[in-house]
């Protein structure tokens, strides 16, 4: 018996240290940027996007030298977009020597390992959990918009740039992009001094939504804002057509790639159709272009808005790295990079962005819009 | 006042759709004394039929109509025959759980077929619409409301008139009587849910003109509330089926139309919870026949 515990205990012993080499390489002389975000299940494209853009960066800063002449390194851990996958994941490259969070991508995961990395102290830049929770601690960062600031941004362009006074606004209510997106734009869009004629919902399985074009028609709006996904946005977008509606469209980052589900004659229902968004690969802005020539090379591709901001995200750990003045990855100091965050100043492909103590950037929204069937930075 | 009739069209629009759903669930209920929890998700088979048929752009219009609902008959023949039928002399409970259990078979084939984003298909039907004044009304609706009586006009001679239609009236009567009398009860009601799910093909095909995509859940989110429908007309019955479908569609476009817009949002609220006042006052719905148990 006593042997056998023995013989246990030498195994256990064995297969312990075994499974600490299997942690693999060696990252001790690199900064090691963990990233968190689903490459898998239902939300897949928008944690490869992220994984890949942020690739990108980190290809470029080493092949220029590093940082303060460190090698970065990018660890990615697949979370499904869950929430407690997330949290394991984020074990997993504490484990392996993370210094530096690029994630989650998603606002839930995002959420959920909040209080880790605020109990931890490390930097935590999420590229694109939009959800205002998302960045709520000292620690936490994030390179897009908000919901609101999108509906903010967006009553300001349509009141100031495209001069309308009438707003239509339709809107998912049991959607918290949709709701967070819609109320700052309600408020915005009436704190400038225009008008709401008409603001209907509908719920997140509706199937028909021919009383609320009915009732939009019936308004005297000038253009209909649309803080939806772009998948409802076009089922709207062809009953508003049957029913003659043809005010000009306007909406959020949700609309990207509307175009993918309206083809043939469809198409030509969302022409002129303008909505916020941080990157469109087809800008002839030389960043932008240079990198959607690399990444169409790499990945086959063309890169959308996640790629962009997991590639910004990357930029903005090298200049927090700089700024901090970090020469060494035995050097890092969490409170000195989460301080630099907010000295820092960033050209990314998703704007100029500089960051206020809440961790929310400051930066310009763009928008896209459609012509000849095409997305067109404007 | 134009307001108030564009909404009624809407209503009317939509509730033609649950209408026709609604038949096919009222029908196989009236007869086979079952709820097909399956029938909503046999018209998504048949709205991705048409969207196959109208990518592959080799086969007219009315060719793919037939397709869709051909492809319809025949699955619900098949999924009688492989799910149903064994369990004939099981308790109906055993039943409406395979029911639901062959809804998640089809949705799930088709996530794994189509995945799950929404598929938006090419307008198959142009017929413009009628200018009545400032009110805009699509013929598409025409379409859909004569197909909806129509059909169930067509049903109800059916029933009463043919001799196996009165196999079926017998069947759902009483089955060992209408086996005594020389009628084959398996086989009526096998020709019921091939004729429940040909209707569900015909809505298919009424429901993709309309509105032109189709995921994997557009089914069970529809046939749940043509279920409603059907039970507030009182299942089993043909006429009631149909004025419980128009009933729900109007007062779903009437509360969001017409409620202010807090309240709107809970259209759906609204809907059942007149259902519920319903079932309270008249426990068998509108038209539903009290059924005196026989001990």
């Amino acid at each position: 018996m006593k042997k056998t515990f023995r013989l246990f205990t030498v195994a256990l012993v064995i297969f312990m240290l075994a499974t600490l080499a299997g942690c693999g390489a060696d990252y001790s002389d690199k900064f090691v940027i963990g990233g968190i975000g689903p490459t898998t299940g239902t939300a897949a494209s928008y944690g490869q996007s992220v994984r890949d853009g942020a690739q990108i960066a980190i290809d470029e800063i080493n092949a220029a030298g590093g940082v303060n002449g460190v090698e970065l390194v990018l660890l990615f851990e697949d979370d499904e977009a869950l929430g407690d996958k997330a949290k394991s994941a984020y074990e997993t490259l504490m484990d392996n020597g993370m210094q530096v969070l690029i994630g989650a991508v998603t606002s839930d995961a995002s959420i959920a390992i909040n209080s880790l990395t605020a109990a931890d102290g490390i930097l935590q830049i999420t590229p694109s959990a939009s959800a205002i929770e998302a960045a709520a601690n000292p620690n936490t960062f994030r390179v897009c918009f908000t919901d609101p600031l999108q509906g903010v941004s967006m009553a300001n362009y349509a009141y100031n740039t495209l001069g309308y006074r009438k707003a239509a606004v339709i809107h998912n209510y049991d959607d918290n992009y949709s709701t967070g997106m819609y109320e700052a734009f309600i408020e915005e869009f009436q704190r400038l001094g225009g008008t709401i004629s008409e603001d209907v919902s509908f719920a997140k399985d509706a199937t028909d939504f021919n009383a609320q074009i009915t009732k939009i028609a019936a308004s005297d709006a000038e253009f209909l804002f649309m803080p939806i996904y772009a998948e409802k946005a076009a089922q709207i977008v062809i009953t508003a057509n049957e029913k003659g509606v043809d005010i000009p469209l306007l909406g959020g980052d949700g609309l990207d790639g509307i175009l993918n589900y309206l083809t043939g004659d469809n198409a030509k229902l969302v022409e002129g159709l303008i909505f916020l968004t941080p990157f469109i690969s087809t800008d002839t802005d030389p960043a932008i272009q240079s990198f959607t020539q690399k990444y169409t090379e790499k990945y086959g591709k063309a890169p959308d808005q996640f790629a962009a901001d997991g590639y910004d995200a990357v930029y903005l750990v090298k200049l927090a790295l700089e700024q901090a003045g970090i020469t060494s990855p035995d050097a890092v100091d969490n409170a000195a990079l989460v301080a630099a965050m907010t000295q820092i100043e960033l050209d990314g492909l998703t704007g100029h962005m500089t960051f206020d103590e809440n961790g929310e950037p400051m930066k310009d929204a763009k928008v896209a819009k459609i012509i000849d069937g095409v997305y067109v930075a404007q | 006042m134009q307001m108030l009739i564009s909404t009624i069209i809407d209503g009317l629009n939509l509730g033609s759709v649950y209408a026709l759903v609604a038949l096919g669930y009222s029908m196989v209920y009236g007869i086979a004394k079952m709820l097909n929890f399956a029938h909503g998700d046999v018209i998504m088979v048949g709205i991705y039929s048409i969207f196959v048929c109208l990518n592959a752009n080799v086969l007219p219009v009315p060719v793919t109509m037939l397709i869709c609902v051909a492809v319809c008959a025949l699955l619900g023949f098949v999924v009688e025959k492989l799910a149903y039928k064994p369990l004939r002399s099981s308790s109906s409970l055993s039943v409406l759980i395979t029911a639901i259990g062959v809804s998640y078979l089809l949705q799930n084939v088709a996530l794994l077929i189509f995945k799950s984003d929404r598929k938006f298909l090419q307008s198959f039907i142009e017929l413009g619409s009628l200018k009545l004044g400032e009110i805009e009304i699509p013929l598409i609706s025409f379409v859909i409301w004569g197909t909806t009586l129509i059909i169930m006009f067509a049903l109800d001679v059916f029933i009463k008139k043919t001799s196996m239609g009165r196999a079926m009236l017998a069947v759902s009567e009483d089955k060992g009587a209408a086996q005594l009398m020389g009628v084959n009860v398996n086989r009526t009601i096998s020709l019921t849910f091939i004729i429940g799910s040909a209707l569900a093909g015909v809505a298919a095909i009424l429901y993709a003109a309309k509105y032109q995509n189709v995921d994997p859940y557009t089914g069970s989110v529809f046939g749940i509330k043509a279920f409603a429908a059907a039970v507030f007309g009182g299942i089993g019955s043909i006429p009631g089926a149909m004025i419980g479908g128009f009933t729900l569609g109007l007062i779903e476009a009437l509360t969001i139309g017409f409620l202010p817009d807090s309240l709107a949002a809970a259209s759906d609220g609204v809907a059942y919870a007149l259902l519920i006042i319903m079932l309270i006052l008249k426990p068998s719905g509108l038209l539903g026949k009290k059924r005196v148990e026989k001990v």
